[in-house]
C-alpha cells in the first residue's frame, strides 16, 4: 500500500435516447488521495453513481465511456487490472450482491483467487480481513449464507472482502443508506478507523449531508453530470459557493434544530 | 377520539418445512397504543423490532395472537364487509419498497385510479381529473402518467405510491420508512405536503422510521420500539430527549449537522 494518489480524468458517459446521443457524465476528473475521504454528492440522477461505474469499467447497459484516464502517482493504469487491485468496492445493498446459494467462504475464495492469492494464504488474509472489520467468530461466519446474516453483518463482510484484497483505494457507493442508524454508525465509525488505521483511500457516495458531515474530508458536488464544486468538507458546510451545494447544505441543516447547529 | 387503537397485542411468527413447524418466534409482545383524530405519531426502533409488523396489524394484513385492534372502538374482528371497506377508505398506508408495492403491468395513471374506482366509485373524467390533480400534488408530471413502474426512478415511484395513498382522502395514512429512499429536497416536499393535509383535513399520521431528524420535524409523539415492546413514549417538543436506554441509543447514532472540526470549534 505505497500508492499515494489515484486520478481520475475526464470521464465522459453518454447514452442514446429516442436516436439522439444524450450525456449523463460530461468530463468528470477527481483525485483521490491516500488516507483522505472524498464524498461525491449530489441529487438523485445527478451522476454521482455513474461516474463510480464508469472510474470502475462497471457500466450498466445502454451506456457508453466516451473518454477517460485512471492513473495512480501519474502511471495510467490498464482498465482491467484496476478492480480489486487497485480499487475495492462496497455497494448501497450487501444482500444483493451476495449470491445467496454460496457461503462466505466461496465468495472469499472467488474474490481473492482471481487475485491469484494461494489457498493457504487466503485463508489467513480473510480471516485478518474479517477481524479488521469488526467481525467475531470469523470462521462460523464463513459458513454461513447471505439470508442467514443480518444487513449490518453483511456490510461488514463486504468490507472485509474489499480489505482482503488489500487495495489501497475504496470505492463506496451509499455504503450506508439501506442500514438502520444504529448500524450506519457502526459501519461509519469502522470506515473512519480504516481510513486512519490503514491510510485507505475512500471515495465515498452519498446524498446524506450527515454522513459527509461524519466522514469525509473533501466534498466534490455534482449536477446534471457535472462537478459544479470541489472544495474541504469545512467550507462546504461554513462557505457554500455554487448554489446547488448552498440548497443541498441548506436542506441538510433544516432537519436540526437551529441551536444545535449554532452550538 | 381514538381512530385506531391496539389493545394488549402480541404476535409470534413460525417458519414450516418438510420436518414441520420451527419454535415460534414472538415479534410483538403485549403492545397497547392509540392514534387520536390530527395526531402525528413516531414509531422509533431498529431493524428487527417489530415495527412493520405493528403496522401490518394496524391496518388487519395480519392478525394478531392475542389482543384487539380497534378501529373506531370497533374490532377488527367484528367489522363487516361494509366496516372494512369503511378501514380501507379510512387508513391508507405507503411501504418502503415501492416496486413490490406497484402493478409491474400498470401505467402509473392506472395504479393512483384503482383506489378511486374500488373505494370511491369514481371512474372515468372524474378519476382522470383526481389522477392529474394528485400526481400534481407529489410533484410529478403529467408525463409520467402513461409510463410503467420499471420507467421510473425509485424517488418518482415511491411519490407514485404516496399519491395513491391520498387518493381516497383517507383520515390516517401509515407511513412505513416511505421517504427513507427519496432525496432529502423530496423529503421535505412530502413532509411539507403531510403537513399541509394535516392542517387543512385533520389527517393523523403514524410514521414508522428510524430517522429520528424527521421525527422531531414532523412528528406530535413518539413511541420507541424495542425487541417487540414499546419501551417509552414521549411527546417531541424541541428537541428530544429519551430516557429509555433504547432512545438514547438512537438518539446518539443521530448524524452530525455540522463536521466535527466546525463543531468543535465552537463556531
Amino acid at each position: 500500500m505505497t500508492s499515494s494518489t489515484l486520478s481520475v480524468e475526464g470521464i465522459s458517459v453518454e447514452t442514446t435516447r429516442h436516436g439522439s446521443p444524450l450525456v449523463l457524465v460530461d468530463n468528470v476528473s477527481l483525485t483521490l488521495g491516500a488516507g483522505e475521504v472524498l464524498a461525491l454528492v449530489g441529487a438523485s440522477g445527478s451522476g454521482k453513481s455513474l461516474t463510480c461505474a464508469a472510474s470502475l469499467d462497471v457500466l450498466p447497459p445502454g451506456t457508453r465511456m466516451i473518454a477517460d484516464s485512471v492513473s495512480i502517482d501519474g502511471s495510467v493504469l490498464q482498465r482491467s487490472t484496476l478492480r480489486g487491485r487497485h480499487i475495492a468496492t462496497i455497494m448501497q445493498n450487501p444482500r444483493s450482491a451476495f449470491n445467496p446459494v454460496r457461503t462466505m467462504q466461496q465468495h472469499a475464495r472467488e474474490t481473492l483467487s482471481a487475485l491469484g492469492i494461494s489457498t493457504a494464504e487466503e485463508d489467513e488474509r480473510i480471516l485478518r480481513a474479517m477481524k479488521a472489520s469488526g467481525l467475531d467468530e470469523p470462521e462460523r461466519l464463513l459458513r454461513l449464507h447471505s439470508f442467514e446474516m443480518s444487513g449490518g453483518m453483511l456490510q461488514r463482510m463486504m468490507i472485509a472482502l474489499a480489505l482482503a484484497t488489500e487495495a489501497p483505494f475504496l470505492f463506496a457507493d451509499e455504503p450506508t443508506t439501506d442500514l438502520d442508524l444504529i448500524v450506519q454508525r457502526e459501519i461509519l465509525d469502522l470506515l473512519d478507523h480504516l481510513k486512519r488505521e490503514r491510510r485507505l483511500g475512500i471515495l465515498l457516495v452519498t446524498h446524506d449531508m450527515g454522513v459527509v458531515a461524519r466522514l469525509a474530508d473533501r466534498v466534490a458536488v455534482m449536477d446534471g453530470g457535472r462537478i459544479v464544486e470541489t472544495a474541504p468538507v469545512t467550507d462546504i458546510f461554513l462557505r457554500p459557493r455554487h448554489v446547488i451545494t448552498q440548497r443541498l447544505v441548506e436542506a441538510h441543516l433544516s432537519l436540526y434544530n437551529r441551536s444545535e447547529v449554532a452550538a | 377520539m381514538n381512530l385506531l387503537e391496539a389493545r394488549g397485542v402480541s404476535k409470534a411468527y413460525r417458519t414450516f418445512s418438510l420436518v414441520g413447524a420451527t419454535k415460534a418466534k414472538p415479534v410483538l409482545n403485549h403492545i397497547s397504543m392509540e392514534i387520536a383524530v390530527g395526531e402525528t405519531v413516531a414509531l422509533l426502533g431498529r431493524s428487527g423490532c417489530g415495527k412493520s409488523t405493528l403496522a401490518m396489524l394496524l391496518v388487519g394484513l395480519e392478525r394478531p395472537d392475542r389482543g384487539d385492534i380497534l378501529f373506531g372502538g370497533r374490532s377488527l374482528t367484528s367489522l363487516d364487509k361494509a366496516g372494512w371497506q369503511n378501514l380501507r377508505k379510512t387508513v391508507q398506508m405507503v411501504f418502503q419498497d415501492p416496486l413490490g408495492a406497484a402493478n409491474p403491468r400498470a401505467t402509473v395513471k392506472d395504479i393512483v385510479a384503482e383506489p378511486l374506482n374500488y373505494l370511491c366509485g369514481l371512474t372515468g373524467q372524474a378519476a382522470a381529473e383526481r389522477v392529474r390533480e394528485l400526481l400534481s400534488s407529489v410533484g410529478l408530471n403529467w408525463a409520467e402518467a402513461n409510463k410503467f413502474p420499471h420507467q421510473l426512478s425509485g424517488g418518482q415511484l415511491q411519490r407514485v405510491c404516496i399519491a395513491r395513498a391520498l387518493a381516497p382522502d383517507p383520515k390516517l395514512i401509515i407511513l412505513d420508512e416511505a421517504v427513507s429512499n427519496l432525496d432529502l429536497h423530496l423529503q421535505i416536499q412530502m413532509l411539507d405536503l403531510f403537513e399541509e393535509l394535516r392542517r387543512t383535513k385533520n389527517v393523523s399520521y403514524l410514521f414508522v422510521t428510524h430517522d429520528l431528524r424527521l421525527v422531531e420535524k414532523f412528528c406530535a409523539r413518539v413511541l420507541v420500539m424495542d425487541q417487540g415492546r414499546i419501551v417509552e413514549q414521549t411527546p417531541v417538543s424541541g428537541s428530544l430527549a429519551f430516557s429509555s436506554s433504547e432512545g438514547r441509543a438512537l438518539s446518539a447514532a443521530v448524524l452530525p449537522p455540522m463536521p466535527r472540526q466546525l463543531l468543535a470549534a465552537g463556531g
